[in-house]
């Protein structure tokens, strides 16, 4: 294992690195907590919540055969866009040494799915193609990324044992993939729920999937439509080990693409170079007008760029801690050291509640409860990612127990929680912590209807202006913002990495 | 264990050429072009496919070449699907046709619906708010919160923000102490009478429908000020139609519209009928959206 040899803070055991570490991520939450709105306004919100509440436990849905082309189109794209993107990936994570690739794998990141969707969207139309592509892009820098995490952690040795002139390639096919293996795939399996979740999440811009009907049935108070959505997507995900079989892969592929829907209408992909030539460059250096262009830089800066930076950044660390505390406090209830093999199932179905239902529906509740402020952005983010984390880790303490030994004088209960699990589990919980940190970044995007105005917020204005040349300019700031904190959380991982383990 | 390498490599080449094969299908699904429109109705947006597939299909009937519907979910995206010629007509809200036809030179409107000729925005505002309804927008919405509809809405975002920096000389997010953009107006009529948001903007059509439905608590939300009226939705079609389709091929479509007259079809959109509408009649729209810095 290769350690970074450059750290900027004293230490001699990885124990107090993580501390310093995790010290260091909280004090920059409380002082983001200085400058940031919370305030709360009084509600009144019990007659929508119960609508919603009744919803959720009566739900209904006249149309069978609507309800299961959504749900089969949801799975055909995720299967199709994991199936593209995992070898992609993997031929990225192998060029990972250069830094290029690996700043293109985190500008391919930085963007929120939903605006890949809109920007393929001006080059391929309303088609299977956007809304594969608009998975599969950022899938392939995610991929590439964990992908290359998990051959830093393979022993070099058999590598070495390789013929002298083998390319990087072999030399990965042949050493690293072979002794990461059962990583690769439990991540790649881990990688198609999200893959689900992207792909239900696409139908917000139009593709035909479960987020289609949700959108709709949500936005328009059609809450028993909305629970009958929602429980759906939440057993497709909690089934999926029983219906995901290596062997059924290649025939589920092949439905995939039979599944896809028709493109309608869109035969001209002529609008790509306008795209890239016009759309995206303000219309003043266009004309070679410099006076023009520094007056739109300065009005971007100052009243879109700078203040969304400000908000997002803040927004962002808050998130991250909170995030932190609810796996502390989630993660027990659903592992089977700790409450045991049946206590843990609602633990489990709790996670699992959380990580499925869509930031936008959170947010709205939340804003029901507490009025618009930062506070129901911070919660939605935390609650939606501190569910999947905490899910990770009880899977992760889980595979432990079962590999593990039992001892008659293992501990229990709350000092096996504070004394064995916790400190074990932590390295990995913070892996993941530094990865969502990105994840929460961009998902911040979504956050309009709160009223806080993100970088997402303003690149979501943009497209719906029809103003690319802005929004194009926002998302480069944001992918900048993006590897700024991707290379910030690799240096910071460097202090812990030798225990991290990824799942 | 040559064994297992031997599998591994297999299984990565026939991922690749999976992956390959399907990149190389997909553009060959484009199909022969049809006559495709898309529509975004400002209220019910559910079973879209079946009930503009009927519209879809007395179109068709009415002008000889076959007539596909395609869903969209937002207006940005109904404006890149006009713009890509994916789409050659679109049932547009005010300001979107106006962004659209800016886009496509030679596109012009059609038809507008009888109720889109004399629109209107309320303002309407929660019981805790002590806001009364009035002649013109009162000074005390100074720093109470408050929720357009969509972004790109012309009764739930445009018109309301034209009238609010008209009064009040000052841009929204000065006037009140938080402004969101709840993107739709049943959001915004649930928002505001649930407290989150103090005041909000609607689409009067919008609101009369919920208020009939029983939906709104009137004791808990209220209209406080109605906007004047202005032109708001119509039908755009392109202007390279008659060289696809045929001479005349406009004329043809504009006179299917107006002859519409199935209570059915029209409730989808829902209008009573269409009326005629030119692209003239959209000028203060586009004046507006200009004067707030949502047009250059």
């Amino acid at each position: 294992m290769k350690v970074s040899t450059k750290r900027w803070w004293p230490s001699h055991s990885s124990a107090r690195r993580l501390n310093a570490v995790c010290l260091l991520m909280i004090g920059a939450a409380v002082l983001a907590l200085l400058g940031v709105d919370f305030q709360r306004y009084p509600v009144d919100p019990w007659q929508e919540l119960s609508r919603i509440g009744w919803g959720l436990l009566l739900p209904g849905w006249s149309e069978a055969t609507t309800l299961i082309q959504a749900l089969l189109q949801t799975v055909a794209f995720a299967l199709l866009a994991v199936a593209v993107s995992t070898p992609l990936g993997l031929l990225l994570a192998m060029a990972f040494r250069w830094r290029l690739v690996r700043m293109l794998c985190a500008a391919l990141r930085s963007v929120h799915e939903l605006f890949w969707g809109l920007i393929f969207m001006q080059l391929f139309g309303i088609s299977p193609l956007t809304g594969l592509l608009a998975i599969i892009v950022p899938f392939s820098g995610v991929f590439a990324k964990v992908f290359a995490e998990i051959f830093e952690q393979q022993s070099p040795l058999p590598a070495r044992a390789a013929p002298k002139g083998a390319s990087v390639f072999i030399r990965t096919l042949y050493t690293l993939i072979p002794q990461s293996w059962p990583a690769l795939l439990s991540y790649t399996r881990y990688r198609f729920e999200c893959a689900l979740r992207s792909s239900a999440i696409l139908g917000f811009i139009g593709l035909p999937t479960l987020g289609f009907h949700l959108e709709t049935a949500f936005k328009q108070g059609q809450y028993s439509e909305a629970g009958a959505l929602m429980w759906a997507f939440l057993l497709l995900i909690a089934s999926i080990r029983w219906w995901l079989r290596p062997w059924l892969i290649v025939p589920y592929l092949i439905a995939a693409i039979w599944l896809l829907p028709d493109t309608i209408g869109f035969s001209d992909g002529g609008s790509l170079w306008r795209f890239v030539s016009v759309d995206i460059w303000p219309a003043a250096l266009l004309a070679g007008d410099w006076h023009g262009l520094l007056h739109w830089f300065s009005v971007m800066f100052s009243q879109q760029v700078w203040p969304g930076v400000v908000q997002t950044l803040l927004l962002t660390q808050i998130a991250v801690v909170l995030t932190g505390f609810i796996v502390l406090f989630t993660y027990p209830f659903a592992s089977r050291a700790l409450v045991g093999p049946w206590l843990r199932w609602p633990g489990r179905f709790v996670l699992l509640v959380l990580r499925c239902t869509p930031e936008m529906v959170l947010a709205f509740v939340l804003l029901l409860l507490f009025g618009p402020s930062g506070l129901p952005v911070v919660l939605a983010l935390a609650l939606h990612n501190g569910g999947l984390i905490a899910f990770l880790v009880a899977n992760a303490s889980d595979a432990a127990f079962r590999s593990g030994q039992a001892r008659a004088d293992d501990p229990r209960g709350l000092t096996r929680y504070a004394y064995i699990e916790t400190p074990r589990r932590l390295p990995a919980l913070m892996a993941f912590l530094f990865y969502r940190w990105e994840v929460i970044l961009r998902e911040s995007a979504i956050m309009g209807i709160l009223g806080v105005a993100t970088l997402g917020f303003y690149i979501d204005s943009a497209f719906e202006e029809i103003r690319y040349d802005r929004a194009f300019l926002l998302i480069v700031v944001t992918a900048l913002l993006n590897m700024l904190v991707d290379s910030l959380s690799r240096r910071m991982r460097g202090a812990f990495s030798q225990q991290t383990n990824i799942t | 264990m040559s064994r297992l390498y031997g599998l591994l490599k297999s299984l990565v080449c026939v991922r690749l050429i999976c992956s390959s094969l399907l990149l190389l299908a997909l553009p060959l699904w484009a199909q022969a072009q049809a006559f495709v429109f898309t529509a975004i109705p400002d209220q019910d947006e559910s079973r879209l496919q079946q009930r503009f597939g009927k519209v879809a299909d007395y179109l068709s009937a009415q002008l000889g070449v076959e007539v596909q519907y395609i869903p969209v979910k937002s207006y940005a995206a109904a404006i890149t699907a006009f713009r890509n010629n994916q789409v050659q007509l679109a049932w547009f809200g005010g300001l979107s046709g106006v962004q659209a036809r800016r886009l496509v030179p030679g596109s012009q409107a059609l038809a507008q619906g009888y109720e889109d000729q004399l629109f209107k925005t309320y303002f309407i505002a929660h019981q805790d708010a002590g806001l009364e309804q009035a002649d013109e927008l009162p000074a005390a919405l100074k720093g109470k919160t408050f929720t357009f509809g969509s972004k790109g809405s012309t009764s739930g975002r445009l018109m309301p923000e034209f009238y609010l920096r008209q009064q009040f000389k000052s841009a929204p997010q000065a006037l009140f102490s938080r402004v969101g953009f709840s993107g739709d107006h049943s959001r915004t009529i649930a928002q505001v009478q649930s407290g989150a948001y103090q005041v909000g903007a609607v689409n009067y059509a919008v609101w009369e429908s919920e208020l009939a439905a029983g939906k709104i608590d009137t004791n808990k939300v209220q209209v406080i000020w109605t906007t004047p009226t202005y032109p708001d939705y119509q039908w755009t079609i392109r202007g390279d139609v008659d060289q696809h389709f045929g001479v005349g091929f406009t004329d043809n479509v504009r006179k299917a519209l107006l002859e519409m007259n199935d209570a059915e079809l029209l409730a989808s959109f829902p209008r009573l009928r269409f009326v005629p509408a030119s692209n003239g009649d959209y000028e203060p729209i586009e004046a507006t959206a200009k004067a707030i810095g949502l047009l250059d």
